[in-house]
Parts: C-alpha cells; structure tokens; sequence
C-alpha cells in the first residue's frame, strides 16, 4: 500500500529554485521585517550527491547556499563512533563531498567552521552523527546560511516571490495549453498529462546524462519525443476509443488508469530518486537590484514567454490554430465546414505532448527530476486551468500564472511545504465563486 | 511449488484481510456515488484518512475514548463531503473528479507537513490508538491462529471480523436504500438528472445525500485499515488506492451491491497473489535482479491496476455482475 519512496522521508515535492530563508515555519511580520532588514536570507540545502555506485559504504552530502550556490573548499571530517578520524576531505567545486568508510555503523561527520568562506555560518550543529547501513551512500545535511551574500541588495522577499512565481507560473502555463486544448478538442479531461510532463523531463535526462548531449539540444529532442508520444496517445487510444463511442466519464476513468500504469512504470524503470541535469553551469544566483534570479530561471522565463507568444500567434494567424479554436467552439460545424476534425485533434496532441515535455524539462531544471514531478504538477494544471476556463488556451495561460505566483507568494504567511495546499484551495474557491474561471463561458459547465 | 502455495497463501490471506475489507468499504462508497448517484469522486482515500486519523488524533493527542475517535472520523468526513459537494455538485461531472482529487492530495501533503506533526505524527504518523478495541476480542489476542493454511494473530483475525460484519451491514444498508423511493431518486439522477428536475426532486440535495452517505462509509474503511496496522499514516494514503478501490467496483459491476465486495476481495487476491509470485520469482533468481528488484515489486500492484481500469472500462465496463446499460459512462 505505501511504498518505500513514500516513507523514506522523501524530498519535499517540486522544490522552488530559491527557497526562502529559515525563518519559513513560524513568519510573523515582525520576523518578516527583521529578515528583510538583515536579509538574512538563503539556506543551505545537502542534496545526496548523484548516483555513482559505490561498492564500500560511503558518507556523501553537499554543501551549498541558496544565494552563493555550492561552496568549495570547506573540510569535512569523519570519525568513528569511538573518536578515530576516518578522514578529512574538502568539497570540490560542486560543493560536494564522499567518504568511504570502512563498514557500516555510526559515524560522526564533522564540517570545518573555520574552512567556511566569510559570511557563511552554519545553522545548528556543525557536527552530525549518523548511522550507515551496510552497502549504503548515506547522505547527510547541514544547515549553512550566507547571511550578508543578501545584505545591502535591497532585496525584497515579496517580490522575489513574485518572479519565482512568474517562472513557475509560465511553466505551467506551457504545460496546462495542451491540457486546456485537448479538453477543448476532445472533451476528454486528460489525467494522464502530468505523465507527458514526466515523460519529457526524463527523456531529457536521459539524453543529457545517458548520451551526454547537453542540455538544450536534449530538451529539443525530448519535446520531439513529447509529440511523438501525444501523438501515439492518439493514435494508439483516443482516437480507437472515439471510434467506439466511448462515453467521456468512461474515457476520464481511462486515462486516470493511463496516468496510473504509467507513473508506476515510470518509478519501477526510473526509481524513486531525484537527480538533476548535468553540464548546467553555475547555480550561482545573480542580483538583479530588487531580486535575485539564476541564469537558468531566467532562461526558463524567457523560453516560457517565447514559447507561448508563439503558441498564441499560432492559434491567432495560422490556419491549423484557427481550425483548432473552430473544433473547440463546435465540433460538428468545424466538420461540417471542411475541417479534418481528427488531424485537428492529433496536431493538439503533437503540440500537447511537445509542450508538456518542455514543461517537464523546466521543472527538472529548477526542482530535479522524479517520477511523480508531473502529477504533482497536474493538480496545479487543473487549478490553472478551472481557474482561466476549462477548454479556453488562453484561460490556461491566465490562470496558470495566477496559479503560480499565488503558489509561490503564499509562502510569505504559510509554511513552504504546505504551499501546493493553497494552491489546491484556490481551485475549490474558485469552483464556489466563478465555477467558469475568468475567461470561460457559463454554458460549458453544466 | 513451495513458493507458489505460499504466494496463493499469502494473497488468500489478503484477499480475506483487513486490506480486503478497507478497499471493499472504500469500493461501497464509491458505488454509492459513482454506480448508484453518477458521481465521479476521486478522492475517496481522503474520507478514509479523516476517518483513520479521526481516531488516532483524538485516542493518541486528545485523549478521548476510542468510540468518540470513530464518532470524530464521521463527522469529519461528512465535513469533507460537505465542503466538497458544495461548490462542485451543481457543476459538471470532471469538476467533481478534478476537486476531490486535488482535496485528497492537499489533505495528505497538509497532513505529512511539518506544521501539521504536532497534531498528526507528520510523515511518521501516530501509533498505539487500537488497544480499546483489540482488548475487546473475545479470544486471546497475543496468540497466533492457524486459518485454512495462514498464520493469523489474534488481533488480525478480530479486526477482519469487525471488519467484514461491517461490510455486511454497509451491504445491508446500500440494499435496502436502493429498493427504497430514495434510492430509485439516487439512479434517476444518474440516468436524467434534468428529468428528475422537472419531476420536482432537489437533485442537489440528493447528490449531496449521496456523497455525504458515500464518504461515511469510505471513513469507516479507513478506521478498519489503522486499526488493523495501528498505525495511522499520512502516507498510506496515496490517492492511487482510490483508484484501486474505482478497479474493485467497476471490475465486480457497479451499481450491484455485493460488486464492489466481490471486486476487491478478486482484485486484492490478484495483486497480492502478483506481488508474491514476482518476489519469490526474483529471490530464486528466474527474473534476473537487474530487470526487476524487489523493491521495485511494490509499485507492480499500481502497474496492474492501472492497467487493469484501462482494460476493464474499454472492454466490459459493467464488470463481472454488472448491467451495461446501469453504468454510468455518458457524460453530462
């Protein structure tokens, strides 16, 4: 019933590009003011290292800021439970760091607080004691906060939020398009989406750490691979199923099976770890006055934008777009004015899956890739979606950045790993205020 | 040969267990509102978890008695149902599906978080809740009872009773509703709702009826399944169970009493009987370990699952008891 993902504490879903400070689980506006006047912001995150497979037991973590990035250089020591030194390494330029350890058992690890760089202080112990089970990487964490990497920036926390939200806003958006138009097309509320998105972002990463393509040429591919597989989604299923005349609740019920054969499939193939792209760069944010972005957020916002301007001009200008938004409106009339009504359908496929792929392979950029990324991601497409208008492309786009940002800017009074929960409360207070959403219209819902 | 006795074993075991009868409750539930009122519910696990933590959170942090707990986990589900039927019930069906799923998987990420341990356990949940009702079996609950092949303790054999009496009773009940003038309601709304309308019956009122009744039962499922474990665990709640409990009913027929019992007592033989088999085939080494592990053996029951809906609502959506024209698959 639970499996064994679910119970080993597994990473808090979809993580945020920047987290916020460690003052995240009780903010009071006081907390809130003093944090922004130090700006004492930025947060030491240890990620276990990535998948090499060691043979012997191994103490692995990484040490990096969420402002500085990972930080080179700083000694780690590790000693047996009885107070022999094991040995004493330095993190390499990825901040990171692996012991072996002779056998399995406890172990202390200590970080250098002298070996830190000026400015950054550790939070909380600066030594952790921690069990290795036999044949294990067992990784291990450390709070490190660089405090003054934010002082002097006027950074504002609002609205860094607010671009963090604007990012994941638009990446949704790219997402929840295809969602929206396949619904418009097909009428079929596809739950099996979010498995488009996964599917992409591992594609991708497969591609890029697999075959060593880096990673915008993996991302190109993987959106090819994104429409190839809406299109045999298509083909292989949906279209079957309308030829049989299969109801739509009966076709709903199909695809939450899809989504669900494949998402399991996907962890038995994939595992149930996060692993993030190679060959990214730096992680090092850079300040931009009022907030602080990652070249990768910000390409991922200029992607975004581009990639739904096109999509919008397509839908607007060209003849394919305009065939989609007829099908949309009605089907039967499309049909009866000459519209191949099924290649309509498999082209918003194609676009579907290729969007969702790309989608996917942003959200790997910022959060890593795992096996329910999509499906987590899904249930804030529903939310972006219902909340712009079900079955209209541009509703999608509106509510999916309203979605967002919301998401993001709601970790000013929540705490950050509740912050999907708001999300999903606005989908149902939505439902009661303007079932519609804000671009619908009232006859669609029933 | 040995292996395969004891996979048949092992998933009789199951398939006669306290799993059985959690997603038999759960699978009535939803034949309430999916076979019998049309309504697509998808987030039926989050009644069962308000039930299960419904007792642990009042027996473990408030200290109240065990019977209050089950009375909290009620009230707490028609709650849920309440809230949820409100918004979503005049709405289209997939608003419902859409909604309660998203309340499903919030409910659970709000219930593992960090603010929230302090009241529920967070990821590690809360235990020791069940001793009350264990203490009531009528036989000595420390020893080990041999049934039909399976080992069995003595607190596993009284909670699959309880257990299946309520199945028995819930049968009873969704039975004598359905041959009622309230239940003929419940399926004209599933057929016609706007017919219903302009007969004069508040279909709202009576969708909300229905998804109040639905979600009860569900919580009743979930109260059998900690007490069962003892254990009471945000993360047993994966949303993908409700779908397991959507491929017991449809695969036993909905809109047939005993179809969700038979479908989920079948269906839990099958994936357990699976993941044996798998397990004891990957320990002799005939399925080399690097094409499959045994951990990865756990999620095979979602594979079939998944799999299993797919196939099941293509080729015969009315199951194995089941009435083609009964089921509601046409949207509205």
């Amino acid at each position: 019933m639970r499996h064994p993902s679910a119970t080993a504490g597994r990473p808090e879903p979809l993580r945020s590009a920047i987290r916020p400070g460690p003052g995240t689980v009780v903010r009071g506006v006081l907390l809130r003011l003093v944090l922004v006047l130090v700006a004492a912001t930025g947060l030491a995150v240890l990620v276990p290292g990535a998948t090499a497979n060691a043979v012997g037991e191994t103490i692995v973590g990484t040490l990096q800021t969420g402002r500085s990035g990972p930080i080179e250089g700083i000694e780690v020591t590790v000693t047996t439970a009885a107070g022999d030194e094991v040995d004493t390494v330095e993190t390499d330029e990825d901040g990171k760091f692996a012991i072996e350890v002779p056998g399995a058992g406890q172990y202390t690890v200590t970080i250098d607080a002298d070996s830190l760089p000026e400015g950054v202080v550790i939070t909380g112990e600066d030594s952790r004691t921690v069990t290795v089970d036999p044949g294990r990487r067992q990784p291990v964490q450390f709070g490190l906060n660089d405090g003054t990497q934010g002082a002097g920036s006027g950074n504002v926390e609002a609205i860094q939020l607010f671009v963090d939200g604007l990012r994941f806003g638009l990446l949704i958006a790219i997402c929840a398009v295809g969602l929206s138009l396949i619904f418009g097309t097909t009428g079929l509320t596809n739950f099996a989406h979010g498995e488009l998105v996964t599917i992409g972002a591992l594609f991708a990463w497969w591609v890029n750490t697999g075959l060593g393509v880096p990673i915008i040429p993996a991302g190109i591919i993987a959106m090819i691979g994104g429409a190839a597989f809406g299109a045999l989604n298509e083909l292989g299923l949906w279209r079957p199923l309308r030829r049989r005349g299969t109801g739509l609740v009966a076709a709903l019920v199909v695809s939450i099976g899809l989504s669900l054969l494949l998402r399991y499939l996907i962890q038995i193939v994939y595992g149930g770890f996060s692993n993030p792209y190679s060959g990214l760069g730096t992680s090092r944010a850079v300040d931009y006055g009022l907030f602080r972005l990652t070249n990768q957020s910000l390409v991922s916002i200029v992607i975004s934008v581009v990639v739904l301007v096109l999509v919008a001009l397509m839908l607007q200008r060209t003849k394919i777009g305009k065939a989609m938004r007829a099908v949309s409106d009605n089907r039967d009339l499309a049909a009866s004015s000459g519209i191949n009504v099924n290649r309509v359908i498999l082209v918003v496929w194609m676009m579907g899956g290729g969007l969702a792929a790309l989608g996917g392979v942003l959200l790997g950029l910022s959060d890593q890739v795992r096996w329910d990324m999509g499906f987590q991601l899904l249930l804030l497409m529903f939310a972006g979606v219902t909340l712009g208008g079900l079955g209209t492309a541009y509703g999608a786009l509106v509510g999916s950045i309203i979605v967002g940002v919301f998401v993001q800017m709601s970790t000013l009074v929540i705490p950050n790993d509740i912050k999907y929960v708001g999300g999903l409360l606005l989908l149902i207070v939505i439902l009661v205020i303007r079932p519609q959403g804000i671009l619908g219209s009232r006859a669609r819902i029933g | 040969m040995g292996d395969l006795l004891n996979a048949f074993a092992v998933a009789g075991k199951s398939a006669l267990g306290f799993q059985a009868v959690f997603f038999a409750l759960l699978a009535i539930g939803l034949n309430v509102h999916f076979g019998y009122t049309g309504l697509l519910n998808f987030g039926q696990i989050a009644f069962a978890m308000l039930g299960g933590f419904g007792i642990a959170i009042s027996v473990t942090q408030w200290g109240w008695n065990f019977w209050v707990g089950v009375l909290v986990g009620l009230a707490a589900s028609v709650v849920l149902a309440l809230l949820l039927g409100l918004p979503t019930l005049r709405l289209r069906a997939d608003y419902l599906a859409i909604a309660t799923i998203a309340a499903a998987e919030g409910l659970r990420l709000l219930f593992r978080s960090v603010s929230a341990s302090p009241v529920t356990g967070g990821t590690r949940g809360l235990a020791a809740f069940n001793g009350d009702f264990i203490a009531l079996a009528p036989w000595d609950t420390s020893r080990r009872y041999s049934v039909l092949g399976t080992r069995w303790s003595g607190g596993e054999l009284w909670v699959a009773l309880v257990g299946w009496v309520l199945v028995a009773l819930m049968c009873l009940l969704v039975w004598l509703l359905m041959r009622s003038p309230w239940g003929r309601v419940l399926k004209a709304i599933r057929e016609d709702e706007d017919a219903v309308r302009a007969l004069g019956k508040n279909v709202y009122l009576y969708k909300m009826q229905s998804l109040v009744l639905g979600g009860m039962i569900g919580a009743l499922g979930g109260m059998v399944y900690v007490v069962a474990t003892g254990a009471a665990n945000p993360d047993q709640f994966q949303n993908a169970n409700t779908f397991l409990a959507y491929t017991a009913l449809i695969l036993g027929g909905a809109a047939r009493v005993l179809g969700p019992v038979v479908g989920a007592i079948i269906l839990l033989f099958v994936v357990q009987f699976a993941d044996t088999a798998l397990r004891a085939l990957i320990e002799n080494g005939i399925i080399p370990g690097e094409l499959l592990s045994s951990t990865d053996v756990a999620q095979i029951r979602f594979v079939l699952v998944g799999l299993g809906l797919m196939l099941l609502l293509v080729f015969r959506p009315q199951g194995i008891f089941g009435d083609r024209r009964e089921v509601m698959l046409d949207a509205r």
